[in-house]
């Protein structure tokens, strides 16, 4: 569903340029959800916009669904995939109503049936009728996340892309949306591609897993083998070791 | 006599539509022990901080039946004596160095200005106790860290310089307000053994308030759970896993952890009886 | 009596109720709650009351008060302010009251119509270059440079006197010196907004460059500009005061204030009442507009609102 191969992402020019993805390639099969991770500046960001259409890529290739995407996309290939943000403060327009949010996607999209749409969209992330007309500000944390979720969710894209999507979110709250993103993704049969720095959240939502490091990826596991603490390469033990040191058995 | 005792602590913010009740009567006492506030947000953690300094806007009620320094009184001190206290005393090392250090001034000389403030020392009796904290904070090449300016180090090496900062007077007590969340995983362990280390090699005490259960329970003496202002549950760090009320239970039950794969994780449902529940460490 | 009490109860809960029910209520909602917070603001509601002012003298003044600001009474020139006369009368006899309430309109029509030309070739300018960046900022901003690097009265002098002495050019005058301004802070705004999140997510939702600008961009824009153009109101007042006072604005017999004090120039030590009264009304609408984008800004700055615990 996802195909990245030998892509480079660099900025500036010259002297000044900075690689922050370079060579990176994986696969991601459909209703797989494949977690990226890595500490700051490692690139896992960059590429995931990259992937999204965000970010123009100087080298390689990316295919979704099995055609390839360039950086400027129709308004078809935009509908096939979809992001959910770190920041619920930063994500939501403050001046417009989480109707208006859900609400645009659908006009651009010339989807029909926009109140249907709406309410069933609020429903499945746990929101009710009561919510529609408030704006971001009168609604929680916690709850701007479940419409920034239904916001990408309501043009009902193949794959859903993550940054952190729990990072700023209490840890109750974090429980809440993670289930909820394992739900919709079962239900939808989604293709999740999930960015954190948080090693235990990646293997709770994920099945393999890549660890970035300096804008490359240095290993891919399965989840099973990073929860046994199996990793090759040193990085990704030292990784582990950071996360689980703080660990008490709950 | 305790180091830092806080009774019946009250504070409200001054809203839009009335106050806003901050921390509603908590208490504490810390003895020369690393003590963590751990809550979510709105439990009123970082306000404590900030009330036991005096650095909440003048417009906030700030009342307790006590809320002492050894024997000096913080609540009814007057602007001089908490200026004494702040950084001699008392010092608190903050979240972000990005914001909480200041753009224009190289790093070094802030050290050294924070030096300056508490003692008479001249510019280069101030430097060279500066450099001598900025390797007691274990950065490499003293010299020319000195004259690098907040925006040219990482976020790791600025908190490495707001700890020198703060510790260069030789407080008594460390209040540490999320000092790793901006922070990379592996760089939050490395902070953390420093933090410690100065710490009982002075005979602090510290308060850390985080956000991260884990990284209380494994880095201090004993726990504070805050919800809604109040407090949920003190206990002993070593102790948290058979921690008794439902909150805490909760919040412990509901992360993800990597060596166990569940399908589902438990949710915190919140009891509204914890509103009005239990107050006292 | 109690009826009428239970009715502006429910509208109040209607307008604040946290569910409301469409678009319109939310809307509505939002603009009552930013008004009680205004209102909480002393100084913000003397501001208010003096637009208000404004604006009723304006409309009903003239009919309210009859005669015309043109009579001349020659035999009453100069006289005192009086029972007959409230401000007294001007060198020619006319009452200054009437021409005062008369020349209220004229400041109100000065002050919308440039309003409208400045408003949206500022947003316009600004949201264009900071949003595409590049050539095309580079060109816009250097354009606004350019009317920025001259005084502001002595440029709309120049034009008010290029195009001929009357008001409709010194409205042109003012908003043509007016607007780089705009420009500039619409442009800062942008060039933040256009990293934010949800920007992000429009494009990926495939928005165009124009609704993203339209829809995103400029509602958020819109506060600081508003209250930008409360607070330069009064600045608008003075100029075209001071471009009628050197002759280049309205007409004699046309009451515009800045006219009439400049009239009353050669009388200002012994009828003092002839310049200084209508200097009086172009300072109290100067402040009262002041007072308002004051209260506005406070309204509309988060910071304001106090910390969250």
């Amino acid at each position: 569903m996802i195909d990245i191969r030998d892509v480079l992402v660099s900025f500036g020019s010259g002297s000044h340029r900075i690689d922050a993805v370079r060579a990176v390639s994986f696969f991601v099969e459909a209703g797989e959800t494949f977690g990226l991770v890595g500490e700051s500046g490692c690139g896992k960001s960059t590429l995931l916009r990259a992937i999204a259409g965000l970010q123009a890529i100087a080298a390689g290739s990316v295919s979704l669904a099995g055609h390839a995407v360039g950086p400027s996309r129709t308004r078809a290939e935009r509908r096939l995939v979809q992001m959910v943000f770190q920041d619920p403060y930063g994500s939501l327009n403050p001046t417009h109503t989480v109707d208006r949010i859900l609400a645009e996607p659908l006009a651009i999209q010339r989807l029909d049936k926009v109140d249907q749409r709406i309410d069933r969209a609020l429903g499945e992330v746990g929101m009710g009728s009561q919510h529609r007309f408030r704006y971001p500000h009168q609604i929680s944390g916690g709850q701007r996340q479940r419409v920034a979720i239904a916001r990408a969710l309501i043009m009902e894209p193949k794959i859903l892309l993550l940054d952190e999507p729990t990072s700023a979110l209490d840890l109750s709250v974090q429980a809440e949306i993670l289930n909820l993103l394992k739900r919709v993704a079962r239900d939808r049969g989604l293709t999740m591609l999930m960015v954190s720095h948080d090693l235990a959240v990646i293997a709770h939502m994920c099945s393999r897993i890549a660890v970035m490091k300096g804008g490359e990826i240095v290993e891919t596991l399965p989840v099973d083998r990073l929860r046994r603490g199996e990793a090759d390469d040193g990085y990704t033990r030292e990784l582990l070791s950071s996360s689980l040191e703080a660990k008490r058995p709950g | 006599m305790p180091l830092l005792q806080i009774e019946d602590l009250h504070v409200s913010y001054q809203g839009r539509t009335g106050p806003v009740p901050a921390v509603r009567g908590i208490s504490f006492a810390l003895e020369r022990e690393r003590l963590g506030i751990v809550g979510e947000s709105g439990s009123g953690k970082s306000t404590i901080g900030r009330a036991i300094l005096g650095l909440l806007p003048p417009s906030a009620s700030v009342t307790a039946a006590q809320m002492r320094l050894h024997d000096i009184d913080l609540l009814r001190a007057d602007q001089r004596t908490l200026r004494r206290i702040r950084g001699k005393r008392i010092s608190m090392v903050l979240q972000d160095p990005k914001y909480s250090l200041n753009p224009v001034m190289t790093v070094g000389r802030q050290i050294a200005e924070s030096y300056r403030v508490h003692t008479r020392a001249s510019a280069t009796e101030a430097k060279r106790k500066a450099l001598e904290m900025l390797e007691a904070v274990r950065i490499d090449n003293p010299e020319r860290v000195y004259d690098l300016y907040p925006h040219e180090v990482s976020g790791g090496m600025g908190q490495r310089v707001m700890i020198a900062m703060m510790l260069i007077p030789e407080p008594e007590l460390l209040i540490a307000d999320e000092p790793t969340s901006a922070l990379d995983v592996t760089v939050q362990a490395q902070l953390l053994v420093l933090i410690n280390e100065l710490i009982v090699r002075r005979g602090m005490g510290l308060i850390l308030i985080s956000h991260n259960l884990d990284l209380v329970a494994s880095f201090c003496d004993r726990v504070v759970v805050m919800y809604a202002g109040r407090v949920m549950e003190t206990c002993k760090a070593s102790e948290l896993d058979r921690a008794r009320h439902p909150y805490t239970k909760g919040l412990l039950a509901c992360r993800p952890l990597i060596d166990r794969a569940r399908p589902e994780l438990p949710q915190l449902a919140r009891d509204p009886a914890w509103l009005d529940g239990p107050v006292a460490a | 009596m109690t009826a009428v009490i239970d009715d502006k109860q429910s509208l109040r809960a209607w307008l604040l109720t946290d569910a409301p029910a469409s678009r319109n209520q939310a809307r509505l909602g939002r603009w009552y709650s930013n008004w009680l917070a205004l209102r909480r603001n002393p100084l913000a509601m003397a501001g208010v009351a003096i637009v208000v002012g404004l604006l009723l003298v304006a409309a009903l003044g003239p009919s309210l008060v009859g005669g015309s600001p043109y009579t001349q009474i020659l035999t009453a020139r100069l006289e005192p302010p009086s029972a007959e006369h409230w401000f007294g009368t001007d060198q020619l006899g006319r009452d200054i009251f009437v021409r005062v309430v008369y020349g209220s309109r004229i400041t109100l029509m000065l002050i919308l119509l440039v309003s409208i030309i400045v408003l949206p070739v500022g947003l316009l300018v600004g949201t264009v270059a900071g949003y595409f960046g590049g050539l095309l900022d580079i060109l816009l901003m250097r354009i606004t440079d350019l009317f920025l690097a001259l005084p502001r009265l002595v440029l709309a002098l120049a034009i008010a006197s290029a195009l001929g002495p009357n008001i409709q050019n010194v409205i042109i005058a003012i908003a043509i010196t007016s607007w780089p301004p705009y420009a500039r802070l619409a442009r800062a705004e942008t060039l933040t907004i256009r990293k934010s999140d949800f920007v992000m997510a429009a494009r990926m939702q495939g928005a165009s460059d124009l609704h993203i600008i339209w829809s995103h961009i400029v509602p958020l824009c819109m506060p600081s500009i508003v209250v930008r153009l409360t607070l330069d109101m009064a600045g608008i007042v003075l100029i075209a005061a001071g471009l009628g006072f050197l002759g280049m604005g309205a007409q004699p017999p046309t009451p515009e204030w800045g006219a009439m004090v400049s009239g009353g120039r050669d009388f200002i030590l012994d009828q003092f009442w002839v310049a200084t009264l209508p200097g009086a009304a172009i300072f109290v609408v100067s402040l009262g507009f002041n007072l308002l984008g004051d209260g506005m800004r406070d309204v509309f700055d988060p910071k304001a609102a106090g910390p969250k615990a």
